[in-house]
């Protein structure tokens, strides 16, 4: 290979790398201040190019000056910062105490009202910006030509980098800042009005993830899709970087740009798994990112958020179980679509169970669980589709399947904890849906797989639900023993102190480990017997929307409680299915719906049945 | 009789459903150091923090300077007047130590000659050294020191000082002794907290006697020295 | 015969040594207290012995095998009880959980996924409950304790996995003067009839010149004295560095008091 084609290459590198830094500086701003992760951060960056392709073309219209387009960026910039105002003056500032579950599913709520919003201001259709005047050409570089306007991009990312370190060590805004990254109460104590400064913070924050989405008009189309694939990348910079660290999110981005465009020449269709190899690498031998450094240990003890003490059964609780378990059955006297719901149901609330045996009694907070649902389905349709096996051996894959990838991701995950843990296994869950999607040869790509039917004993509807349900029903039951077992005490216990855990000798993270791969294969089965029951798969099965359902089954059951999220799944999908076709804006609804129950109603239905039980009668 | 900056009656506070203080009554007269003094979990710290407004009280008056704060932001309860120094420090250890002095730094009231960083080096000379240190290269008491002089960067009129003597080699705590001392110099008004009575009787006028939430004595510190009936039911075994 | 040995312990943080060739012996049943100022290095070398830190040179030995450097939890295995500082526990359980849960650790039945929990070594839990004088609370759980009664708690699930040695680091802080002085009359008397080693940070003096058997005296992470608490009192240089004269009037306090 030429080295002119290699400096050409590296440059591009630095460019892509130069853009991610701006928007992941952010992100890791606004959680070092916050301390919340911002899934809306994706939201701004692509409002930025929204607002960015409609204004600098207005503004061209007066004349085609450089300086026109660049004052139209950064007008865009500080629009977008101005919704950040008010995404933290209407939301974020209710949420600062709440658990930070409740916060990433609070600002995924927002991402899918902004989704919705998007659509309905801007439409479906991708919209091309205007090129930047006096950028359009290309520079001779080395006898190649190389874009002027990525040229530009490279310098933008050190100007940006340069310019937050004047504003963290030369103002007092930045002082405090640093401050309050270390601890916000004292800073309120010295007499600054956190208020004002997390309102501050989250305006610098968008606006950094409005410059992002602004600079990049000339080079991408403004589209609906921008949110959730910049998010992951800019938590992957974040994560390698060190959350809150603004010059680790710098080298990381820079690694992570030169690492794709050298790894497109080596293995064209996978960088992704090389991004995860250098994220694995990164957090094996510094678990906190590069500059990042250890979440404090909180000073006063707390009880933790999940299943306290698993219990016993009470007579009206074990009657309820009873009549719903009578209710699946007889679902075949109704109709076929009831079946088919039902059958539904019963697979989500295997999954969600197995969400909350990590969530609720692990205290092990996973935002990508759908990654082992989905890897089940893939593995157990795959062997259908590609080896033509029959559905048993499949459905024996399937939980094998979700158990591997959870051993494999696991492996790193149980190493993180708190919010470092839930970005890695979102991280973890966004590379598995990549693998799928883009290897199409073998897993159909986007389209997916058709023709998972079950074998012929189990082809009719009816029969099929009693199959799910004696298998989910079974693996439920038995999960929650575990739960009630000395393993699922001592998860339980690890959650409540590792250090304490430590010193009984206990290996934790082996523990968290061998839990954490047990959950895996849960929801790998479901993800199997889901497979079967639609006849097909694709992509979104391990996407984060379907994570996000399985949480909020959770948030809408209650996370204390071991039975609730069987509830919160028969009762989201029963809403999502009834509601889904008489709506075109499910997404605003839903997102609405998410974070009026953080808001409003954290302890879900078993926190309502519970506290409904504690009346008098 | 002098005049009462801090005047606290029937205040309740708690973590939880816990209940930690049941009515608490005190007062702080202008320009005084008075010892909050009680045995561990008496509910010392809780009494500062819930004036502070950190932890916000449930019951009962909190007036600074005139004017009702219970139940008010923190900030806004240091922006009037009143400095806080907690117990465990909790220093901007990413910050240099100059820094950590800008955090604190608030206009002085009219008519004061507001507080520098050279004029709290003056008080802390150990800390001249270190002005652009980070404060996690500091020692316990260096870090100590640090703490009360970035509250004093706010040119507070009174200051709720908790426990500043906790963990520190006695000879540190003869230095912390100083410092308060320096400051009812200056006029400023201290309620300290403090388990060891070698403290409070270096420090302060007035003991107040912490016990379950209430107090329940108040005298001076002399009368306390003297009298050990009273040390032994309120602050020995 | 010596229970625990360090032999030249060195640690370094940075530039920073935080210990600097300490070395020490314990034997059985004996309490041997670590003071010294804040910065000292108590924790450092108290972390070394107890697994959490590995030491950049020096030896720990308990009962003559070399456990320099392995794990809390595997040290934990090999004999040693340990408390903290802040008290761990686990706070989602009761009282009697608390303890069964060490139980089933110390009998390493924690990858168990079908027994019940809740069954297993109620007995055993209850009879470390009422040594420590907690068993009448067995039920309730642990968060609803006074400090001083979780501290208790804490103190049998470490001696649920039937020590040789104690670690307690500073076993009073945060505890009411009167609370104190029991829970350092339980441990001497836990340790001195079942010939327990106990080694403790303390910063309260009354604690510790009433209840060590020995005391060492840590300062910029070299011991500077070492003896009888009576010689450790009268050490010149003891007083000059660290007790100064509230320490010293403590000292004195705890010799009039204790006899």
């Amino acid at each position: 290979m030429e080295w002119e084609f290699l400096l050409v290459q590296a440059l591009s590198g630095l460019a892509s790398a130069s853009s991610l830094f701006v928007i992941a500086s952010g992100l890791t701003i606004v959680f070092g201040v916050t301390r919340i992760v911002n899934f809306a951060h994706g939201s701004f960056y692509m409002l930025g190019a929204y607002v960015a392709v409609t204004i600098v073309p207005w503004l061209l219209e007066f004349d085609r000056s450089p300086w026109l387009f660049f004052a139209g960026v950064l007008l865009s910039a500080l629009a977008v910062g101005a919704m950040g105002v008010v995404m933290e003056v209407l939301l974020l500032r209710r949420i600062y105490r709440v658990p930070e579950l409740f916060q990433l599913l609070a600002t995924f709520g927002v991402v899918l009202i902004v989704q919705d919003l998007v659509l309905l201001a801007w439409g479906p259709v991708d919209i091309p910006g205007p090129r930047a005047p006096g950028l359009r050409h290309g520079v001779d570089i080395a006898g190649q030509r190389f874009p002027a306007y990525e040229l530009f991009l490279i310098f933008v990312g050190p100007a940006v980098l340069g310019l937050l370190w004047l504003l963290m060590h030369r103002t007092r805004f930045g002082v405090l800042i640093r401050a309050a990254t270390q601890d916000r109460e004292m800073v309120g104590a010295l007499g600054v009005n956190q208020a004002m400064l997390f309102t501050g913070t989250l305006f610098l924050g968008a606006a950094l993830a409005g410059l992002g989405g602004a600079l990049q008009i000339p080079r991408v189309s403004a589209n609906p899709q921008m949110d959730l694939s910049i998010i992951t990348e800019a938590f992957v910079v974040t994560v390698i970087g060190g959350m809150g660290s603004v010059p680790g999110a710098f080298i990381a981005a820079v690694m992570i740009g030169l690492l794709q465009a050298f790894g497109v020449l080596v293995f064209p269709k996978i960088t992704l798994v090389l991004v995860f190899l250098l994220m694995a690498a990164v957090l094996v031998v510094k678990p906190w990112g590069l500059l990042g450094r250890p979440e404090a240990a909180a000073g006063r003890a707390v009880l933790p958020e999940g299943i306290l003490d698993p219990g016993r059964l009470d007579g009206l609780t074990r009657a309820l179980v009873v009549v719903a378990v009578a209710a699946v059955l007889a679902l075949p006297l109704l109709d076929a679509y009831a079946v088919k719901v039902g059958t539904e149901v019963l697979i989500l609330a295997l999954a969600a169970f197995s969400l909350n045996f990590l969530v609720g009694n692990g205290g092990i907070v996973s935002f990508g669980h759908a990654a082992y649902f989905g890897l089940g389905a893939y593995g157990a349709g795959l062997l259908v589709v590609k080896a033509g096996l029959p559905m048993e051996p499949a459905l024996v894959a399937a939980p094998i399947a979700g158990g591997l990838a959870a051993a494999l991701f696991g492996f790193f995950v149980v190493r993180l904890s708190g919010i470092y843990l839930a970005m890695l296994t979102l991280a973890f869950a966004q590379i598995a849906y990549a693998v799928v999607f883009q290897w199409v040869d073998v897993t159909g790509g986007d389209n997916g797989l058709v023709g998972v039917w079950p074998s012929r004993w189990a082809a009719s509807r009816e029969v099929y639900h009693y199959m799910v349900a004696a298998v989910t029903i079974a693996a439920i039951v038995l999960l929650r023993r575990v739960i009630h077992a000395p393993f699922g005490a001592t998860l339980r216990a690890a959650r409540d102190s590792a250090q304490r855990a430590d010193a009984i000798g206990v290996d934790v993270r082996m523990h968290r480990w061998l839990g954490f791969i047990l959950a895996g294969a849960a929801a790998g089965l479901a993800g199997g017997l889901y497979a079967f029951s639609k006849g097909s798969i694709d992509p979104t099965l391990l996407g984060i929307p379907m994570s996000v359902d399985f949480l909020s089954m959770l948030l809408l059951g209650g996370i204390q409680s071991v039975l609730g999220p069987v509830a919160g799944a028969a009762a989201f999908h029963a809403l999502k299915d009834f509601f889904l076709p008489l709506t075109d804006h499910w997404r605003l609804f839903m997102g609405l719906s998410i974070i009026a129950m953080v808001l409003l109603f954290p302890r879900g239905l078993a926190g309502a049945w519970a506290s409904l039980r504690r009346r008098p009668a | 009789m002098a005049e009462r900056v801090l005047e606290v009656t029937g205040l309740r506070a708690g973590y939880g459903p816990a209940e930690v203080l049941f009515g608490v009554e005190l007062h702080l007269a202008r320009g005084e150091v008075a010892a909050l003094m009680g045995r561990n979990g008496a509910g010392k710290s809780t009494t500062l923090k819930a004036i502070m407004g950190l932890l916000p009280p449930r019951a009962g008056s909190v007036r600074f300077a005139g004017q009702e704060i219970a139940g008010a932001a923190p900030y806004r309860i240091a922006r009037m007047g009143l400095g806080y120094v907690p117990e465990d420090r909790r220093i901007f250890t990413d910050l240099t130590v100059a820094e950590n002095l800008d955090v604190g730094r608030r206009a002085a009231p009219a008519g004061r000659s507001p507080w520098t960083p050279e004029r709290l080096f003056g008080i802390f000379p150990n800390l001249a050294e270190m002005r652009h240190r980070r404060a996690s290269a500091m020692s316990g008491g260096e870090q100590q020191m640090l703490t009360i002089a970035r509250t004093l960067m706010g040119n507070p009129e009174a200051v709720l000082l908790d426990e500043p003597s906790e963990g520190l080699a006695p000879v540190i705590v003869e230095q912390m002794a100083d410092a308060v001392l320096r400051m009812k110099a200056e006029g400023i008004a201290v309620l300290v907290s403090e388990q060891s009575l070698d403290f409070a009787a270096a420090v302060a006028d007035r003991a107040l006697i912490l016990e379950k939430g209430e107090v329940r004595w108040e005298g001076s510190i002399a009368t306390l020295e003297a009298d050990e009936d009273v040390r032994r039911a309120w602050l020995t075994v | 015969m010596t229970l625990l040995a360090a032999e030249g312990l060195v640690k370094r943080f940075g530039g920073v040594v935080a210990a600097k060739d300490v070395s020490f012996a314990l034997d059985p049943g004996e309490m041997l207290a670590i003071i010294g100022p804040n910065g000292a290095g108590k924790t450092t070398t108290f972390n070394m012995v107890g697994g959490q830190l590995r030491p950049d040179a020096g030896r720990v030995t308990l009962a003559g095998q070399d456990i320099t450097g392995i794990p809390p939890r595997a040290v934990c295995r090999l004999g040693v009880g340990r408390t903290f500082q802040v008290a761990q526990t686990f706070l989602s359980f009761t009282v009697l959980g608390n303890v069964q849960m060490a139980l089933i650790a110390h009998h390493g039945q924690t990858r168990r996924l079908l027994a019940d929990a809740a069954a297993l070594h109620r007995d055993d839990a209850l009879a470390l409950l009422d040594r420590v004088g907690m068993a009448a609370q067995a039920a309730r759980p642990i968060g609803e304790l006074a400090y001083g009664d979780v501290k208790r708690v804490e103190l049998a699930i470490a001696l649920a996995a039937a020590p040789r040695l104690l670690l307690m680091d500073e076993p009073t802080a945060g505890m009411a003067p009167s609370e104190r002085s029991a829970l350092m009359a339980l441990v001497a008397g836990i340790a001195r009839t079942e010939r327990i080693g106990v080694l403790f940070t303390e910063h309260d003096m009354d604690a510790v010149f009433a209840h060590a058997d020995r005391i060492l005296v840590l300062v910029r992470g070299e011991i500077i004295a070492r003896g009888t608490p009576a010689e450790v009192r009268a050490d010149p240089e003891v007083q000059r560095v660290y007790l100064g004269h509230s320490g010293t009037r403590a000292a004195e306090r705890a010799k009039r008091a204790h006899g």
